[in-house]
């Protein structure tokens, strides 16, 4: 099961992305495995879900927005900052399922595979999935408030920072 | 002893009689301040490389215009004596100086063999909290990020009639195990004449 995983900031744009899988035992190294057109077409499932998140933000008082759309076999699940900065999760339980295009069919669902092991992505809107995405979220809005203090950082620029990195990948290792 | 006197002095004074400020403010305001002359300070003929030995210059002479006022307020709040010898000044700086004005104390170690020169190690920076020196492959090897505090010293014990070098050694900004100071002593100051006096 894959992730990508982005921070978006207040003009819609990009400031950091990464793409990782779930390593949880058993299932999976931690390494994705989205098919070749995915580098172009998650970021653009993404963003066209900012639309929504946009919409979502307004009903709750809670940061997180847990899963606002879905997209074939993607969900994406959002977390919004007091400073509006969006940061979203994209997660697919089997990317090879994932057809873009309109025209090809999907190959037959291998649900029952995927339901193995428990990945989350199997049942995007159950409490467990919702809770282990919210901490992840929590771990990493620390880490980003740690990162944006940093003087030499301007906001609402990319962020570069190695250290903001590795914590994303450690919070990925735990909660994922 | 005197070191422990001056850490009761030192004590005394944070809790009584300073005013106290929120350390965020301070250690956002100081970021600020040095990414701003990162800014400002270019190497001459380019745009955008930042001449951090220009700005090293500059915060340690903004330190220095500090140091010539602050060690007035020291000496008022704090009440000591002159210092007998190098040392004693050390322990002063160490455990009444920095703990009035920062609630620091850092430790005063690596005596020369000659006795006039010293160390200052910093367990914990408050200037620095949160920084991470930008990745343009030089300002990890340039740059010392509280430079100031190298001037605030320099001015202070300038004014005390005491010339010193000060300057940083290592920095955990830089990767380093430690944030370490070393304060030279260069002479004490007669007091002259002033050039043209009749």
């Amino acid at each position: 099961m894959s992730y990508y995983f982005t921070i978006i900031g207040t003009k819609d744009n990009p400031l950091f992305e990464s793409t990782f899988g779930t390593s949880k035992p058993g299932t999976g190294d931690g390494t994705a495995r989205f098919r070749d057109e995915a580098a172009q077409m998650n970021q653009f499932i993404v963003h066209a879900a900012l639309d929504l998140v946009e919409e979502v933000q307004w009903t709750t008082k809670d940061l997180y927005l847990k899963k606002v759309d879905t997209f074939q076999n993607n969900h994406i699940h959002a977390y919004i900052t007091g400073g509006n900065v969006k940061f979203m999760l994209l997660m697919n339980a089997d990317p090879s399922l994932t057809a873009y295009s309109n025209y090809a069919s999907p190959p037959p669902s291998r649900a029952s595979m995927a339901k193995q092991g428990g990945l989350l992505a199997a049942n995007p809107t159950s409490p467990q999935t919702e809770e282990a995405v919210r901490g992840f979220m929590g771990e990493i809005y620390e880490a980003w408030v740690k990162c944006i203090m940093n003087p030499f950082y301007d906001v609402n620029s990319e962020v570069t920072s190695p250290v903001f990195r590795g914590r994303v990948s450690a919070a990925a290792k735990r909660y994922l | 002893m005197a070191s422990s006197k001056a850490a009761r002095i030192g004590e005394d004074v944070w809790k009584s009689r300073t005013e106290k400020i929120n350390t965020e403010i301070v250690t956002l305001t100081y970021g600020t301040i040095v990414s701003s002359l990162c800014r400002d300070l270019l190497l001459p003929n380019t745009t955008s490389s930042t001449d951090y030995a220009a700005v090293n210059a500059e915060l340690d002479r903004m330190g220095y215009n500090i140091g010539l006022r602050l060690v007035e307020d020291f000496l008022a709040k704090s009440n000591t004596g002159a210092c007998q010898n190098l040392r004693e000044t050390a322990e002063v700086i160490s455990k009444t100086g920095f703990k009035i004005f920062l609630n620091i104390t850092p430790i005063v170690s690596g005596w020369s063999s000659d006795g006039k020169s010293f160390g200052l190690v910093f367990e914990e920076n408050p200037l620095a909290d949160f920084v991470e020196l930008p990745d343009d492959g030089r300002s990890q090897e340039e740059l010392w990020y509280s430079n100031i505090l190298c001037g605030v010293l320099r001015g202070a014990l300038e004014m005390v009639q005491m010339q010193v070098d000060v300057r940083f050694v290592s920095d955990v900004l830089r990767g380093n195990d430690t944030t370490e100071m070393r304060v030279t002593l260069l002479k004490y100051i007669e007091d002259e004449m002033p050039p043209d006096d009749e």
